[in-house]
């Protein structure tokens, strides 16, 4: 069904490191995001998963190694930048304004495509008033896409958790980012939730072709949906391959388990 | 009229000239409006035409699409369908082919009955939430060689029954999504077979002509359409309805009501129930009114209170759904918003009803109701989007008196049919001002009705079906030898007032071990109407005393739970929660307690009763797709339960299977406990009146 093109290299992760004093939360990590195909980071508690994905989009800076985003290589980057450049984001604990609606929210996804100024915002007419309908119907699409019409108009955190992962999924969408990031997109949900979840992130993947990295605790899930998986235990990268091949892989197995020294 | 409106297709000015000449004083009917039964519009198809010359620029559909309501006027409609017809005449739908159709309330399915109907092929629409079994049976015994589905979800569904279907040809669909692997050379969208049909209707004016034909040749005995009744006994039976049987029945029922081109309906039932194909589909295509789909099966409460709706139907349990949201909310409102609440409810039950009806009340009566329904009424109308609601009906099952009288009450024209989808539909409806909340009106225009020795209630009705599809046998079973059809109801007709008045079914009412009446239904609509109660079965045919297994309304008793501090984990665990049984045992006394009043069902009180750990569920088998209970089924179910009713114990073991929505299955074990209660006599109701 799916079919990642898989010449094409979007991102690069070259021999990245990144310590908080004396912790060494990523050591030496290296590997790639081809465009189109779903990516998943996978490993035990404290692996360095969330910090990898800080310093892909910016919010961490790493003490050595390169990112090559889009053929543009750096070592520093701010994370507007990265949202920018086309890399969006959802989080581990739902951040949303939670007084504002789901629609809102999804609307506020839309800020780094507005052209008018504040002023011409304000007024509200002309070009500034067309540009805003645009908007709308872009987030109107992604509300029909993610099936939630009927929350439309609900302040967020009147939301269960499961609606609130969805809706900033659907503000994540909102930016049409070359890049999406999920940080445990299914922590917390229960089973129909989750298979609800992974329905939207493959036709996320399959309707927008958006390329997407997700890191996520529950394998079986990871395995389902991912294309290629690498494997993150206490910094290093250990494993790195098709479900298959991580799944056989002794070393993964280990980390996983636990192996008796 | 007819060559009007072929030139209206090719020049839609035109057809909107002609439109604004013939309506400035036309009624619903035109010319035709002093002639009784159909005329020469005898098919849907013929009144698409004369609705697109007689209406042209009125609203025909309305859909809720990406947050804005789209329109669709009736000339466009008509150009569309046409298009559409020539679309699937071209991918080889041939004159008496069944179409299924699957899927919730879309213009592009409605579209698809009025095509398929142009075609002289017969759409069978099919509840959308039907597991594939039941859809597989429904589509093998209607022998459908096209399937028009709304989404991928029932495109998944069918294609997995597929290999039972040989004679399935073409799936049409309406959303793509999700669809983009599949196997076209089958699956096409309705939106291509549209732009198909009207490229080639461009190209070849011979096409043009061959569907026009189609059309004209299209006569009043045709099937329009063949209707799969829930069955709650057996297998679904295909009801057969002729398009001027269809006809003819609705517009009895429209000048009955005096709904016009200006009505407005939420068109948000199942497709294939007789209710929403009578109310927005046949209804709406012979007074010419506007069908409203909602955005999505969620938010059909918020596109109510969009759209306004001039005319509604609701089966019992949709008003049940309003009432208990509203008191569920009225619980989380300011102490001084409650009480007011209270006081113009009482006022409201007062002398709501007589107002409603024009009987005459008293001059403080009515300044009360005024302000009443300035403060309280018409908020709470506005709320629930009935504001606009000129004429509402409830039918398919009976509705609790207390439900109805309090829509009454507030102003709402809330009024029962009794009907059959064997009817099609309406045996009996309510005249305006002659409301009985026990009874269920006169017979409909033209309808005969009669009481048969055993009680059972028998009628003959102009929309009466033409048989059941491939079921010669049952088809005689249903019909009397003089051509009457057997309802299977209970029923006389009210001394005082000469309305029908439904007990049960028939084979329903039984007696107690000692004789005494005992009739379920009645009693469980009493149990439904506490709001903390969603679904009741009582049993007691045969038995020493009557019992009950009841479900809680996780709604109303979560927030309950809210507010009183009880931690949950699930739903079973609430519904077997000590404090939870205390609530449901007052509201059962409550229910014991009217009973007494009725002489004839005060021994048929509730002795015991326990909460299901379950909520009953059309996926097990134990609701029909309609929500109607499966008393049978669920008596064999839940044996063990009533075994332990019976002898005496204070808790039973129940293990049951339960199907997923993905058609998976699992099995839920529990211990319930079974609650004793004390019965009310006379004398201590009467002590406490006094």
């Amino acid at each position: 069904m799916r079919a990642p093109d898989t010449s094409e290299i979007l991102l690069q992760v070259e021999g990245v490191s990144l310590a908080f004093g004396g912790v060494k939360a990523l050591r030496e990590v290296s590997f790639n995001i081809k465009k189109g195909e779903i990516r998943a980071i996978i490993g035990p508690n404290g692996a360095g998963k969330t910090s990898m994905l800080n310093v892909i989009n910016g919010f961490y800076h790493p003490n050595h190694g390169a990112i090559t985003f889009k053929g543009r290589t750096r070592a520093r980057m701010q994370p507007f930048e990265a949202a920018r450049g086309g890399i969006a984001r959802t989080f581990q604990n739902v951040a949303l304004f939670k007084g504002m609606s789901a629609l809102d929210n999804i609307m506020t996804g839309r800020v780094l495509k507005v052209r008018r100024g504040v002023l011409w915002q304000m007024l509200r007419y002309g070009p500034a008033l067309k540009e805003e309908i645009e908007h709308r119907h872009r987030v109107e699409e992604i509300i029909d896409f993610l099936e939630i019409e009927a929350i439309r108009k609900v302040p967020v955190a009147r939301l269960p958790y499961g609606l609130q992962k969805r809706v900033e999924l659907g503000r994540a969408l909102a930016m049409e980012p070359d890049l999406l990031l999920l940080d445990e997109p299914m922590a917390g949900m229960n089973l129909e939730e989750k298979e609800d979840m992974s329905r939207f992130i493959i036709d996320v993947n399959n309707h927008y072709g958006t390329t997407i990295a997700l890191i996520e605790h529950d394998m079986a899930v990871v395995m389902d949906l991912s294309d290629r998986v690498a494997v993150l235990d206490h910094g290093v990268k250990i494993a790195d391959g098709t479900p298959d091949e991580v799944k056989s892989n002794q070393t993964v197995i280990d980390a996983y388990l636990g192996v008796a020294h | 009229m007819l060559e009007h409106a072929a030139l209206a297709w090719l020049l839609p000015e035109t057809g909107r000239r002609h439109h604004k000449q013939g309506r400035t004083n036309a009624p619903v009917f035109g010319i035709e409006s002093d002639m009784a039964g159909s005329g020469p519009f005898d098919t849907f198809p013929k009144l698409l035409l004369r609705n697109c010359a007689q209406f042209g620029t009125r609203p025909a559909f309305r859909h809720k699409d990406l947050g804005i309501w789209q329109t669709w006027t009736w000339a466009q409609v008509a150009e569309i369908v046409r298009a559409y017809a020539a679309g699937l005449h071209r991918l080889g739908l041939q004159s008496g082919d069944t179409l299924a159709v699957v899927g919730s309330n879309r213009p592009k399915l409605y579209w698809t009955i009025m095509a398929a109907q142009a075609l002289h092929a017969i759409p069978v629409p099919v509840y959308s939430d039907a597991v594939a079994d039941e859809l597989a049976f429904v589509l093998a015994h209607a022998e459908v060689k096209f399937v028009a589905a709304q989404d991928q979800e029932q495109v998944d569904k069918i294609l997995s029954v597929a290999d039972r279907l040989p004679q399935l040809g073409k799936i049409v669909y309406d959303e793509p999504r999700g669809l983009d692997g599949y196997d076209h050379g089958r699956l096409i969208a309705i939106g291509d077979v549209i732009a198909d049909g009207r490229a080639s209707l461009a190209a070849d004016a011979a096409l043009g002509e061959r569907i026009d034909e189609y059309v004209e040749a299209g006569t009043g005995s045709d099937v329009a359409i063949i209707l799969y009744t829930s069955g709650t006994t057996g297998a679904p039976k295909g009801v057969m309805l002729s398009m001027r049987g269809s006809i003819d029945a609705a517009i009895d029922t429209t000048r009955f009501d005096k709904l016009t081109d200006k009505d407005v309906v939420l068109a948000y039932l199942p497709l294939a129930w007789a209710g929403d194909h009578y109310v927005s589909y046949v209804q709406g295509l012979v007074a010419g009114f506007c069908m409203a789909c909602p955005e999505s099966r969620d938010t059909i409460e918020q596109d109510r209170h969009e759209i306004g709706p001039t005319y509604y139907l609701a089966p019992p349990r949709g008003f049940e759904v309003m009432l208990t949201r509203l008191m569920v909310r009225m619980e989380d409102a300011a102490p001084i918003k409650r009480r007011m609440f209270k006081y113009f409810l009482d006022v409201a039950h007062r002398h709501g009803e007589a107002i409603l009806t024009g009987h005459p009340v008293p001059l403080a009566g009515r300044l009360l109701y005024a302000l009443g329904r300035l403060l309280i009424y018409e908020p709470l109308k506005n709320v629930l989007g009935l504001s606009r609601v000129r004429v509402a009906y409830t039918g398919g099952e009976a509705i609790g008196p207390d439900l109805f009288t309090f829509f009454r009450s507030i102003g709402l024209n809330l009024k029962q049919l009794y009907g059959q989808t064997e009817a099609f539909l309406y045996v009996t409806c309510q005249p305006d001002g002659e409301i009985y909340s026990d009874t269920v009106g006169p017979a409909a225009p033209n309808v005969d009705i009669r009481i048969a020795e055993s009680g059972e209630v028998q009628f003959r009705s102009p929309g009466m079906f033409v048989g059941y599809f491939k079921d010669p046998a049952k088809t005689a079973e249903t019909l009397t030898s003089d051509g009457y059809i057997k309802t299977g109801d209970a029923g006389f007709f009210d001394e005082k007032t000469g309305h029908l008045k439904i007990i049960d079914r028939a084979k329903d009412v039984g007696r107690l071990a000692d004789g005494t009446m005992f009739a379920p239904k009645y009693l469980e609509n009493k149990l439904k109407f506490y709001p903390n109660i969603k679904e009741a079965i009582t049993f007691g045919d045969s038995r020493e005393f009557v019992c009950a297994m009841l479900n809680i309304d996780p709604v109303a008793v979560a927030n309950w739970a809210e507010r009183n501090n009880v931690a949950y984990g699930s739903y079973q665990e609430l519904a077997g929660h000590p404090l939870v049984y205390d609530m449901v045992a007052k509201d059962v006394a409550a229910a014991n307690r009217s009973l007494v009043k009725e002489k004839v069902l005060a021994g048929a009180q509730i002795r015991r009763f326990l909460i299901l750990h379950k909520e009953l569920d059309a996926d097990d088998g134990e609701l029909t797709r309609t929500q109607k209970i499966r008393r049978r089924f669920i008596a064999e179910r839940y044996a063990p339960l009533l075994t332990a009713i019976y002898n005496g114990s204070h808790e039973a073991d129940i293990s049951t299977e339960v199907t997923f929505e993905d058609g998976r299955k699992g099995t839920i074990a529990a211990r319930l406990v079974i609650h004793d209660m004390q019965t009310a006599d006379s004398a201590e109701s009467l002590g406490k009146a006094a």
